[in-house]
């Protein structure tokens, strides 16, 4: 897994979560109590929905909808996916390194809500991998801790390798690749039976709303995004590293907790290299984070270049299965590398639109909807900067030309 | 009762079966894959246009068709 | 019917179940290609080798009803699925039986294509390239004409067919034409 992130640098603390995060059993158990069981299947359901709690894999799903859909089916499966194939985000790794109890709680307390027969922790090889296995272990030696016992499975480096449908040809032993769906993975996943595949924060936040409750957790946020979330702010930040936020929280102060900016911020990419480009704006409310990257771009970097390198990088990680994102993506990306680097030709926007057009919503999986997403917002976005290179100019204050040789490549 | 079209996208191979048996649907991408006209993922199938929609299915060399019928 | 007119029935359905076999194994390939061949739209390709198919076993059915009833030969209904198990000519024969049942698993597999899924339909539809030797062998080896010009004639011209198909198949224009569209060409 890359990333720039040194875990030593990772201020952790502030917030419910990180604040709750302890690597070892004992403490845990001191400062959080057992696994507050709540005496059967669907009992904690009424209290997720109350809370609102969602997804914070990205997709922001209702987390009480997934575990009622789940728990109708014969014996489920529950997985606690860590894949975290997004380079920009660091927060999966950062939650299982700190706080491996946290998630292992969650995960206990939904395969509890419905009524599963196997538990699963998918994980990138790593010192998060270790953290959790150790935390598993100790666990496992503490009689009556743990009511299922929990399977660790490796997660390949890949970005598309935490897509659900991929999560479960991960752990049935086949390629993690997405798969085409008529049939929700809650429905009928791993070896056909009904899976509950949840991201790590996610279960962390659950194993703390199953202790104090929905209205505790609403206490932060806002009304229709309650509770808090793990942020990974990179790009040009003093600081970058994981924090725990209030949804709503302004860019301007996120940006300041993590040590305030590093030059003039220009733009943030929101939700990570499948999220959107928003121009920065340090009073905007920050919503719908998806799996809470914050990328802040300054002056001195080059938006297009940015996203040229982004694209780049999504067309390589196409899992090369369908037809519209296999072929689409690389020409999308070459078409924005020539853009950024100064081949001036106007055409060249007009085939960025064609792409897109042609990519969108066409793959099994939703990496063409992202990349095109992305994409999209990054003309949006950098519409002057745009112009400013098609008449062979760039922006960015150390570059100031093109091909943007000099530009720093910001985000990582 | 109307239908809608799934391609496997995962199986589809661009053969362009299914884009010359259902023209009035799918249109073909530059690469040969079926793209459909109303840009919708799963596109509707109007009733009088099932028999077409069930010979490209029948057809699709790679078998990636599938038709659902609304609401099933 | 007199036992000549069955002999005849029986080496004519022959020889058209294996020029049709031709035919199928080449449309097989062409359909494969993705390519409109031969003036035909990609989906008619499709239609044409398998309608073709199903019009060789046709013939093949009479071919074997024929023989089954021809009192030289002496075939059972067990010498015509199990292969090298017949009295007369037991390894030409035996070679027919052979593809027989290849084609059986080839014709059944297609039939039930949407029920076992592409990819078991695949791998059993490799035996067509098994499946036509054989034929050809048989009709070669196993029937009184295979000495005559005719029939020579007749299979040289079904192996220049499959082997241009292979030819073809295995050359670099084989894929599909589909022009890139896209207006700015993508550097390489």
């Amino acid at each position: 897994m890359t990333g720039v992130l040194d875990p030593k640098r990772q201020l952790l603390g502030g917030g419910p979560l990180l604040s709750s995060a302890f690597p070892d059993l004992a403490t845990h158990q001191r400062r959080l109590g057992p696994v507050p069981w709540q005496g059967g299947p669907a009992r904690l359901i009424g209290a997720v929905e109350t809370s609102g709690l969602t997804g914070r894999g990205g997709a922001a799903f209702p987390t009480w909808r997934k575990l009622a859909t789940v728990i109708l089916g014969d014996r489920p499966v529950v997985v606690a996916n860590a894949a975290e194939g997004e380079p920009a985000s660091a927060k999966d790794r950062t939650l299982l390194l700190h706080g491996p109890h946290l998630v292992l709680d969650g995960l206990q307390l939904a395969a509890e809500a419905v009524g599963a027969a196997t538990a699963y922790l998918y994980v990138a090889a790593g010192p998060a991998a270790d953290s959790a296995r150790r935390a598993i272990a100790e666990r496992a030696e503490r009689a009556g801790w743990d009511r299922l016992p929990v399977t660790v499975v490796v997660a390949p480096d890949t970005f598309i390798a935490g897509e659900e449908s991929a999560v479960v040809a991960a752990i049935e032993g086949r390629p993690a690749r997405p798969k085409d769906r008529t049939v929700l993975v809650s429905e009928r996943g791993v070896r056909g039976r009904p899976t509950l595949v949840q991201n790590v924060e996610t279960l962390a936040q659950l194993a703390l709303l199953a202790r104090h409750g929905p209205a505790w957790f609403r206490q932060r946020g806002t009304h229709t995004e309650p509770g808090t979330f793990l942020a990974t702010v990179a790009g040009s930040v003093a600081a970058p590293g994981v924090y725990e936020v209030p949804h709503g929280i302004p860019f301007g102060s996120l940006v300041g907790r993590a040590g305030g900016p590093v030059g003039t911020p220009s733009a943030v990419l929101v939700g990570g290299y499948h999220g959107r480009w928003l121009p920065f704006a340090a009073e905007l409310p920050i919503s719908a984070p998806g799996a809470g990257v914050v990328a802040v771009l300054s002056t001195a970097d080059c938006g297009l270049v940015e996203t040229a390198r982004i694209a780049g990088y999504l067309a390589g990680q196409s899992a090369r299965q369908c037809g519209p994102c296999l072929n689409g993506l690389p020409r999308l990306a070459e078409t924005l590398r020539r853009l950024a680097h100064g081949d001036g030709r106007p055409e060249l926007v007009a085939r960025v639109h064609r792409l897109t057009a042609l990519t969108d919503g066409r793959g099994a999986c939703r990496h063409p909807d992202g990349t095109v997403r992305m994409v999209r917002s990054a003309l949006h976005v950098f519409a002057e900067e745009v112009d400013r290179h098609l008449a062979g100019r760039c922006g960015a204050v150390p570059c100031g030309a093109v091909p943007c040789g000099a530009a720093r490549e910001g985000i990582r | 009762m109307s239908a809608r079209l799934h391609v496997d996208r995962t199986r589809c191979a661009g053969r362009g079966a299914c884009t010359e048996l259902l023209p009035e649907i799918l249109d073909r991408d530059p690469w040969g894959y079926p793209l459909a006209v109303d840009g919708a993922r799963e596109p509707e199938v109007p009733a009088e246009l099932e028999k077409h929609a069930r010979r490209a299915v029948s057809n699709c060399p790679v078998l990636a068709l599938r038709l659902h019928s609304n609401g099933g | 019917m007199s036992t000549d007119a069955l002999w005849y029935l029986g080496r004519g359905s022959g020889v058209v179940s294996l020029l049709l076999l031709t035919i199928v194994v080449a449309l097989g390939i062409a359909t494969r290609s993705g390519r409109a061949v031969f003036g035909l739209p990609r989906f008619a390709v499709t239609a044409v080798h398998r309608s073709t198919s199903l019009l060789a076993v046709a013939f093949l059915i009479v071919h074997i009803g024929t023989l089954l009833f021809d009192p030289y030969a002496e075939l059972d209904l067990v010498n015509l699925l199990i292969p090298f198990t017949s009295t007369y000519r037991p390894f030409w024969v035996g070679l027919g039986a052979l593809g027989l049942d290849l084609l059986l698993a080839l014709v059944i597999t297609s039939l039930l294509r949407h029920r076992i899924g592409p990819r078991v339909w695949r791998a059993v539809h490799w035996a067509a390239y098994l499946a036509w030797p054989i034929a050809l062998a048989h009709g070669l080896g196993s029937g009184t004409d295979g000495g005559q010009l005719w029939l020579r004639i007749v299979a040289g011209v079904c192996c220049a067919a499959v082997a241009t198909a292979i030819g073809w198949r295995l050359s670099d224009r084989f894929g599909s034409p589909v022009p890139d569209r896209i207006p700015v060409e993508v550097g390489r």
